[in-house]
């Protein structure tokens, strides 16, 4: 598909945030188009929530440009907030309302909101609807918060750190969800700094550090952009390893020399390298 | 849904909310109940003491409902989210303020109805009646206090330190401003607190419409003047966050 025939859901050029000195968002730009999972990738304080939030409509920018479903976020016009669900991460539940009544409540304000009962059902809440919210689990408060996202049956929905501080199998969960939404055709823009949570959900990664986005594309591209493999091999006890763009030739060279000279390449191996390998790369390029 | 839906959803939704939370509903009904009974039984016998009663509990009954109800809760719903969350959805600030509002000054007239029909009924206090001046000066005090309620909910830092921030001015709020007594024999100098504050005007005006039979035209004024400070305080002061 060409990019040009693609609808953009979210539009940021060189977008920046500061708070008194401190500048968290240094001119990020990037693009997410209508049906796509993006992630907005980095470690803690690299300026991801910043982003979140200005594109939510909790916060000004202080320079750049930003437009959701075609609106500019800083207005906050009712009809993009109808369009729109927000994952907050913060509660914001009434204690003593029955699941089912918050979820009721929430989906009031939107055109055609979803069935409570099916959003209950979507988030593997259904079974909980008469409880009320200050006896459910952690876990379950999670996937609440999520129903209260997906109520209003948003095209566009905003997952800030969706899974921190779950357990396994409560991420596995939050995960299916996220896949639901794909499914389903919804926009999706979540942030993590768990890389496998970005390999496993995202068509998209933008990798953010120090309030800038350093690499992005599809997760499986992600590569160091000079060198895209690593050939590898054991040599008198210790991993010899090199990086290359050709490996054809590398290979044709190295493993040439070494039948000259009567040796075998132990353990040889071609690898591209991982989206780890980038991330850790260039997350300790910040820490430095 | 139009907006008046949006308004009665949020409404109703506040009023299972009131009833589901035990102290709420203690200290907005059962504790000016409390005295009134405490201290009228003390004084059963001496129909001057009730017609000072009388009026001053509905009063502090309209306190409780509006301003000590509201700083509690909107302390409450803006620490635990409740707010942030309602700005990012497309519920419109004002159905929601309007419908959280309303809870609360229902829950101020319909004490102030109570007290005052346990003091008629109860205790056979039956010097005067003026239903329009009860509506009015009951009106007054919800606006004013009800505005001042939300504005003090922003000037309270958390949750655990509410109670003493209401209560530093809730209590002697009460004292000064002739709840319990009369308070025509106050030091000059709380006499010009009280003056100066909504609530002991507010209970002229209770007790012009219970006892007397007179229109108060200060209190009035001064009410007017608290009313509109009041709602000013609470657009300025509120925030979501």
């Amino acid at each position: 598909m060409v990019s040009a025939m693609r609808e953009r859901a979210i539009l940021v050029r060189d977008l920046r945030m500061s708070y008194g000195p401190v500048e968290a968002v240094r001119g990020i730009s990037f693009e997410v188009d209508k049906g796509e999972v993006f992630g907005l990738l980095g470690p803690n304080g690299a300026g991801k929530t910043s982003t979140v939030e200005i594109l939510e409509g909790y916060r000004r920018r202080t320079g750049g440009e930003a437009s959701v479903l075609g609106f500019d976020p800083a207005a906050r016009p009712r009809e993009l907030r109808q369009q729109i669900g927000i994952v907050t991460q913060e509660g914001g539940f009434y204690p003593r309302a029955t699941v089912r009544e918050g979820v009721e409540l929430a989906g009031l304000p939107y055109p055609s909101p979803r069935d409570p009962g099916e959003t209950l059902e979507l988030v593997g809440l259904a079974d909980r609807g008469e409880v009320r919210v200050q006896d459910l689990s952690g876990g379950q408060r999670r996937r609440l918060d999520l129903a209260l996202a997906l109520v209003g049956d948003p095209g566009l929905v905003f997952l800030d750190e969706p899974t921190t501080g779950f357990d396994p199998a409560a991420r596995r969960a939050a995960w299916e969800v996220v896949r639901k939404l794909a499914e389903l055709g919804k926009t999706v823009l979540l942030t993590t700094h768990y890389l496998e949570e970005a390999q496993a959900l995202c068509d998209r990664v933008a990798i953010v550090k120090d309030g800038l986005v350093v690499a992005e594309g599809p997760p499986g591209s992600l590569g160091p952009g000079t060198a895209g493999y690593r050939v590898s091999w054991r040599e008198n006890g210790s991993r010899v390893e090199h990086l290359t763009d050709d490996p054809t030739e590398f290979l044709n060279r190295v493993t040439g020399e070494a039948l000259a000279d009567g040796r075998t390449l132990e353990e040889l191996q071609v690898s591209r390298p991982s989206l780890e390998d980038v991330y850790l790369d260039l997350t300790e390029e910040a820490a430095r | 849904m139009s907006l008046g839906g949006l308004v009665l959803g949020q409404y109703r939704f506040e009023r299972k909310m009131f009833w589901r939370n035990p102290s709420a509903a203690f200290f907005t009904f059962a504790l000016p109940l409390l005295f009134f009974v405490l201290i009228a039984s003390v004084f059963s016998t001496d129909s001057d003491e009730l017609e000072v009663l009388v009026p001053g509990i509905a009063g502090m009954s309209i306190v409780g409902a509006t301003f000590t109800a509201l700083s509690y809760y909107l302390v409450q719903l803006r620490e635990n989210g409740i707010l942030k969350r309602v700005q990012g959805s497309p519920m419109p600030a004002s159905a929601y303020l309007a419908g959280l509002l309303a809870s609360a000054v229902a829950n101020a007239f319909v004490s102030v109805l109570v007290v005052v029909a346990v003091g008629r009924l109860g205790y056979g206090m039956d010097a005067n009646l003026d239903v329009l001046e009860l509506l009015v000066f009951t009106t007054l005090g919800v606006i004013a206090f009800g505005g001042l309620g939300v504005a003090f909910a922003f000037v309270i830092p958390n949750a655990d330190s509410a109670p003493a921030y209401v209560n530093a001015v809730f209590l002697p709020l009460i004292f000064i401003s002739g709840v319990f007594y009369s308070a025509d024999d106050l030091p000059p100098v709380l006499d010009a607190i009280a003056r100066a504050l909504p609530l002991k005007h507010v209970i002229d005006g209770l007790s012009g419409a219970l006892v007397t039979g007179t229109w108060p035209a200060g209190a009035l004024l001064v009410l007017g003047v608290w009313c509109v400070a009041g709602v000013v305080a609470a657009l300025r002061l509120f925030r979501w966050e």
